[in-house]
């Protein structure tokens, strides 16, 4: 009697721990449909910290909270926003390691059941976060030919969930062209990645707050992580969108 | 036995903790006679009915800092970017005079709960338990360097009357929100929201979330002040889990520093502040910007300042660390 009244305990406990599921219990659900918190939407910069490193160009010269390396040194140094311009590298401070960090908008989509599609008015930049359930797949095919790297390279995303609800979004992003962390020319090369989580947070009173934690790591031109965490309030539209292009100089 | 069978099943949590939970739960159950049995089925009912309120992360520990935002050691005397201030909390800011900081009375002025986040120094996190149930009461992060500390409640007790005992470090309640622990902080005395001597009032409320990733943890804060903000000042600081414990320090204790009681509160008069223009001059920065103007935390700003800031020219003298441009005044 001991003994079944135990067992019974056992499955009341199992069972009210397990979520139902769908019908269709084969097929994993879509990111989409699985996301456990909703970051879609468009998302202004508040610009209340290292306002002095976003806002405006700092000096050349300054990396300041940056843990550079020694062989970051020459091209910090080195800077020339005319020569990038002129070479067609006006977006090296719009690329994945810094993008966050510029201000402007962040507008927020689903592109398909398992792509998260971000664009910033800021640069006119467009990252692809990809969930794994989806066409990752059909382009790792045998021998396939690496892509070449770009400025917002190939971003893999998963969601993280909090055991009672909610969650964050996690994100690690490869293969970038190598870029600028700062305006001023503080460099990251092609070896950099950058992993980062997204969260939502009340405002209080006034909406929604996006938490961005980022962390570049960089065997190059870093001596350790660059960590850094903008945040962004969410609009109630995207009527203040206002896209402008990549400059060298701001 | 009863009391440890309840106390197993009030350890609401995670699937895998609360399976643990109903297998001990089970186990002390199968010793037990009747009514024991129908006690620990009456518990397990409301534990799984009440849903999970756990932990999400571990909090504890040592969390040094990762300096790579803005820090309060950066800051010079009428810096106020980054934040959006009334016209009474600039007034008062440029009414600051740093000797203020030699008077009995103030020294620990500055030194309020939002410094854990705006000082440079590390979180030492502890939790204290409540013996008969081992659930946490509340998390304590220790004082260091004239920072009071902080105690983060999380037993759900009411706050206080409005008029009860304000102090440096107010009252803080917390409680876990998805994967966040959200806390939110009253009943400060009045202080500054930077250590320049922006001020923050007594009427001034906190929230905080703190976030885990990996060993990144991760605070955001955010100070909403009816007197003196007109929109929030939102400060995000990440710390990285220590494996050595931080070094514990003593909270602030005032003492004789020059000015004895009685003596006047040193202070700049309006417009008299003579530090007003050398943030400014010394990056080509906005003056609106440096005074704490709203629009200036907006990318709309950066837009309009566009034709008219000057790039400052390198540093090339005195350059410090990093080519960090920390000018010396010219005295």
């Amino acid at each position: 009697m001991n003994r079944a009244f135990a067992s019974l305990l056992l499955i009341l406990a199992v069972s009210a721990g397990l979520k139902p599921r769908p019908a269709s219990a084969q097929t994993p659900p879509s990111a989409r449909d699985a996301a456990p918190i909703d970051i879609t939407g468009t998302w202004v910069s508040y610009v209340t910290e290292n306002w002095r490193y976003r806002m405006v160009t700092p000096p050349k010269g300054e990396y300041r909270r940056i843990p550079s390396s020694p062989a970051a040194l020459p091209l910090i140094n080195g800077w020339d926003p005319a020569a990038d311009e002129k070479a067609g590298n006006q977006c090296k401070s719009y690329g994945a390691a810094a993008i966050m960090n510029v201000p402007g908008r962040l507008r927020i989509t689903w592109q398909d059941a398992n792509t998260l599609r971000v664009d910033t008015d800021a640069g006119t930049q467009t990252r692809r976060f990809q969930f794994a359930a989806a066409p990752k797949r059909e382009g790792a095919k045998a021998g396939a030919k690496a892509a070449a790297p770009t400025w917002q390279g190939e971003s893999s995303a998963r969601w993280e969930r909090g055991t009672s609800g909610g969650g964050s979004l996690r994100v690690a992003t490869s293969n970038l062209r190598a870029g600028y962390l700062r305006k001023n020319g503080v460099p990251y090369s092609e070896r950099a990645t950058v992993t980062e989580h997204f969260d939502v947070a009340p405002l209080p009173g006034r909406g929604q707050l996006l938490l961005v934690t980022s962390v570049v790591e960089d065997p190059v031109y870093l001596t350790g992580p660059l960590v850094t965490s903008p945040h962004f309030k969410k609009e109630p539209d995207g009527s203040k969108w206002d896209p402008t292009p990549c400059s060298s100089t701001w | 036995m009863l009391i440890h069978l309840v106390a197993l099943v009030r350890q609401v949590g995670p699937l895998a903790d609360r399976l643990f939970s109903a297998a001990l739960a089970a186990r002390e159950a199968s010793r037990l006679g009747e009514g024991g049995r129908r006690a620990a089925l009456a518990a397990l009912i409301v534990l799984f009915a009440a849903g999970p309120a756990a932990a999400q992360f571990e909090f504890t520990g040592s969390w040094a800092p990762i300096a790579s935002e803005d820090v309060q050691n950066d800051s010079v005397p009428v810096d106020f970017l980054g934040l959006a201030l009334t016209d009474e909390g600039r007034s008062r800011a440029l009414a600051y005079d740093e000797s203020q900081k030699a008077m009995i009375e103030r020294q620990c002025q500055g030194w309020g709960a939002s410094y854990s986040v705006l000082g440079p120094f590390g979180l030492r996190v502890s939790t204290q338990t409540d013996p008969a149930t081992n659930r946490v009461v509340s998390y304590t992060i220790d004082a260091w360097e004239d920072w009071n500390g902080m105690t983060i409640w999380m037993d759900g007790r009411p706050r206080p009357s409005v008029y009860a005992l304000h102090t440096q470090e107010g009252f803080t309640t917390g409680r876990w929100e998805g994967t966040a622990l959200a806390a939110r902080t009253t009943h400060m005395k009045i202080g500054w929201i930077r250590k320049t001597g922006v001020p923050l009032s007594d009427e001034a409320t906190l929230d905080w979330r703190f976030v885990r990733h990996d060993d990144v943890l991760t605070v955001l804060m955010i100070a909403s002040d009816p007197l003196y903000l007109v929109e929030p000042a939102i400060v995000s600081k990440s710390f990285r889990l220590s494996p050595r414990p931080l070094d514990y320090r003593m909270p602030c204790a005032p003492g004789f520093e020059g000015r004895e009681p009685g003596d006047s509160v040193p202070h700049f008069p309006p417009d008299k502040n003579p530090f007003a223009n050398e943030f400014v001059e010394f990056y080509n920065l906005p003056r609106e910007a440096v005074m704490g103007y709203t629009e200036t935390l907006y990318p709309e700003y950066r837009k309009k300042i566009r034709g008219t800031y000057k790039q400052p020219a390198p540093c090339s003298d005195s350059c410090g660390q990093a080519g960090n441009f920390v000018r010396r005044r010219a005295n």
